[in-house]
């Protein structure tokens, strides 16, 4: 646009989303991998465009594939948490938790899980034997196979300790179609329970931040969880785990997936004080802070009732609760009512989350 | 938290809230100074509660947004060098310089950590001792004290490894500045808590009397910002304009004289460039002459590096409240938050940067 | 610049010649200078910006000004908003109950 200050009645508002994408970054930077609007721009014009036809899907964090008469769930993700031990867990529960996880957003039961490590030149097999000690049980507690495996070292400084990539394969049951794009005008917006825990908890012991707090992460497998959701019979449209860039994140993606607007009720959200204290001593948002062991749930409004009551049965869903309601408004935006009555954007995060001072 | 929850107490907001629209008999422009103010009005949805013609103008954003693009250059040519670590307030890091950010820096092999506090950066140049490193000193006198403290440590402790490029801009100047616009719209400032906590409120009598204008310290929980309009609303409704207080909690008159005796120490008054505004006269610190051993500007030579503002950028105008951000012609197209040219796009908080996130829900709700 | 929140002063200890203290705020606890206010004792509260308390929080003040906050709009619901500033002028207190 070059016109001056007539124009503003025509700007595309809609188009502003990614304004030049990946021309002003000629070099990879961290948010890239900050699961924000900078990492879904890497996918859709570097990686999509490159890989062309050869690709199927949208490379979301799950792909749902027929194979014979089954429709297996198959999904990968790479861990580089710094630290690798956090209060309440390490990168190993998180290797093994997230890709159970991400499977388990699409309804499937994971089955079979690979895990391949890259460590640098001089990581002490001590550690390394910590971390996978955490895998075998976090894959036990999970009922997953860890079947195969691979490992590399990389020069001292070209690498930083330990990185682990997992893959892992599920089945889904026949009927169950969870999509981010099945979200429709009237269905609730539900969470299973405290949100921003495992983000304060790693962010806690991270150099030049420490802080003191009783928080641990949350990290968990949610397949059992979402098991006994899919058990009410219900019709789920929209399974998300909100780990980087929060539920402001998922929610983000799921409006724009969908093309229905999101309004949460701030109140409703629950903020434990541990996270809130924090939040407000770093000025951070609770809604863009990693969780490891929650889901937000998009589910028919007539239903939500019935999906809560099963989430609350459950031990990890025991302080589940509705957040919100999609709506025909604002189609691909999330907004939130606040306390005092007033209505605020709950942005997608540009890149990582760093700690302000003003 | 305690003293942060009672002060958003929705009952009571209620209550400000109906007395401001009581008060309020005809249009008003104020302008929060501070950018935590902002970002309280925005994150809460304040502005949406306020009688029609209580308008907001955002003022200069914070300290970060204000930076001028010079020194983020130097800045980021220190972080490029070799055998140097550039400690940083995170805000800072995703803040573009001419070409390059602090992340592209670091992309880049740079040495550039993210600090909670100016100690830990001290801290961090004690367990390094065969690396220099360099605290990227920016803000308002609100972060002045910290900053002027570290550096005075360093020297007491013979940290030779240390130190600090210092940008430090003043608030009170800035509101002079804007004041003196003759196509000024702003009648009613809320004045920054914080800075005032560190300060005192003794700048600002002359300057209200000076521009006839009120001037209301305020805080920033809900409540404060309501009550800090409420104040000012009903200065302006019954033709008066003084300083008054309504952050009496945390800001005294004489303000922290121990830190303000640092201050003194270790910083002299300078002019100062503010991106997306201009040169305004005596509205910054830099280190006094006893501490220029400290400055990171002579210690690397960065002395030759001179940056011109964007002459597209009209964030001056956006700032006094004489254009809506959307009619500034680079706009959501060569500015935009991801690459901004201005002070108000900077940051989340500034006018453009809310602007962008927050108007398009006006928008398309209006479609 | 303002990123500034009450805590509560757990410990005080003196490192590096600098006055440091333990201070909560909630659940949170954080290493912080009490330079700038060399007078502090353990249970006051503290305004800290990264990582300075830059100011004492008047507890008392805040109470008050939380009781001023509750008090509004008590006169006007009885009187009606042309009485109150007159009224407040007057010196008159609220308490005439609904």
């Amino acid at each position: 646009m070059t016109g001056a200050t007539e124009s503003h009645d025509t700007i595309d508002f809609e188009g502003w989303v990614c304004p030049v994408p990946l021309r002003d970054t000629p070099f990879i930077v961290m948010g890239h991998g900050g699961g924000g609007a900078m990492s879904a721009e890497l996918i859709e014009h570097l990686f999509l465009p490159a890989y062309g036809a050869a690709a199927t899907a949208d490379l979301g964090d799950c792909a749902v594939l027929s194979v014979g008469g089954s429709t297996l769930a198959f999904s990968t993700d790479s861990f580089v948490v710094k630290p690798m031990f956090f209060p309440g867990g390490s990168i190993g529960d998180l290797a093994v938790n997230g890709t159970v996880n991400d499977l388990a957003m699409s309804g499937a039961t994971p089955l079979f899980m690979s895990t391949a490590f890259i460590l640098q030149e001089g990581t002490s097999v001590g550690e390394l034997g910590r971390i996978a000690q955490r895998m075998g049980a976090a894959a036990l507690a999970a009922g997953v196979r860890l079947v195969t495996g691979d490992t590399k070292v990389v020069d001292h400084g070209s690498g930083d300790g330990v990185y682990i990539n997992t893959a892992g394969i599920g089945v889904i049951a026949d009927g169950v179609n969870i999509n981010a794009y099945r979200a429709q005008v009237g269905d609730a917006v539900l969470i299973s329970g405290d949100v921003g825990v495992h983000g304060i908890a790693v962010m806690s012991c991270r150099e030049g931040l420490e802080f003191g707090t009783a928080v641990e992460s949350d990290t968990a497998p949610l397949h059992g969880l979402v098991a006994a959701m899919i058990a009410t019979g219900t019709d789920l449209h929209v399974l998300r785990d909100p780990t980087r860039g929060g539920v402001s994140a998922s929610l983000n993606e799921i409006a724009r997936a969908s093309g229905v607007g999101i309004e949460l009720v701030e109140q409703d959200i629950p903020v434990p004080e541990t996270v809130r204290d924090a939040c407000a001593l770093l000025g951070l948002d609770p809604l863009q802070v990693a969780n490891e062991g929650k889901l937000v749930a998009i589910v028919p409004g007539e239903a939500a009732d019935l999906v809560l009551q099963a989430m609350q049965a459950h031990p990890l869903g025991r302080s589940a609760c509705r957040i919100g309601t999609c709506v025909p408004d604002h189609a691909g935006m999330v907004v939130a009512k606040t306390g005092m009555g007033g209505t605020r954007v709950v942005d997608l995060p540009l890149g990582e989350q760093l700690p302000r001072i003003c | 938290m305690k003293y942060l929850d009672e002060f958003s107490n929705p009952d009571l907001a209620k209550k400000l809230l109906d007395q401001i629209h009581a008060a309020t008999t005809q249009s008003w422009a104020l302008m929060e100074v501070c950018g935590g103010q902002t970002h309280s009005i925005i994150r809460h949805g304040i502005d949406q509660l306020l009688p029609e013609g209580v308008e907001m103008i955002h003022g200069p954003g914070c300290p970060v947004c204000v930076t001028p693009l010079e020194i983020i250059d130097k800045a980021l040519a220190i972080a490029a060098l070799d055998n140097v670590i550039l400690c940083s307030f995170g805000d800072m890091l995703r803040v573009p310089g001419s070409t390059q950010d602090l992340f592209m820096i670091k992309s880049g092999g740079g040495d550039v950590r993210v600090v909670y506090s100016p100690l830990d950066a001290l801290n961090i140049a004690r367990q390094n001792p065969d690396k220099e490193v360099v605290f990227f000193g920016i803000g308002f006198e609100t972060t002045a004290p910290a900053n002027a403290m570290t550096v005075y440590q360093a020297k007491r402790l013979s940290i030779k490894n240390f130190s600090m490029l210092v940008s430090h801009v003043l608030v009170p100047p800035a509101m002079a500045a804007i004041m003196e616009s003759p196509t000024c719209r702003v009648q009613g400032f809320l004045a920054a808590g914080h800075v005032c906590s560190v300060m005192g409120t003794s700048e600002y009598p002359p300057l209200a009397q000076r521009y006839r204008v009120p001037i209301v310290v305020t805080g920033f929980e809900p409540l404060d910002i309501l009550e800090g309009i409420r104040k000012t609303v009903i200065q302006l409704e019954e033709g008066r304009y003084e300083l008054e207080n309504a952050y009496p909690r945390a800001v005294q008159a004489e303000g922290n004289i121990a830190a303000m005796t640092m201050l003194r120490e270790v910083f002299e008054v300078t002019d100062r460039t503010w991106r997306g505004i201009g040169m305004i006269p005596q509205s910054g610190w830099r280190l006094s002459d006893r501490y220029l051993d400290l400055d990171a500007e002579r210690r690397f030579d960065v002395a030759d590096i001179h940056t011109d503002e964007s002459t597209l950028c009209r964030s001056g105008e956006v700032l006094q409240g004489l254009i809506k951000p959307h009619e500034c012609a680079a706009f959501g197209t060569q500015c935009t938050p991801r690459k901004p040219l201005g002070a108000t796009m900077v940051s989340s908080e500034g006018a453009c940067a809310a602007y962008y996130a927050y108007r398009r829900l006006d928008v398309v709700d209006a479609r | 610049m303002c990123l500034a929140i009450p805590g509560r002063v757990v410990s005080i200890a003196d490192i590096d010649d600098a006055l440091m203290a333990e201070v909560d705020f909630g659940t949170v606890r954080k290493q912080v200078c009490m330079h700038y206010i060399p007078d502090v004792k353990v249970g006051e509260y503290v305004v800290v910006h990264v990582g300075f308390a830059i100011q004492r929080l008047d507890e008392e003040s805040a109470r008050e000004t939380l009781a001023d906050f509750r008090k509004l709009g008590i006169l006007e619901d009885e009187l009606g908003d042309g009485f109150t500033r007159a009224a407040r002028q007057a010196g008159i207190d609220q308490g005439t109950g609904r």
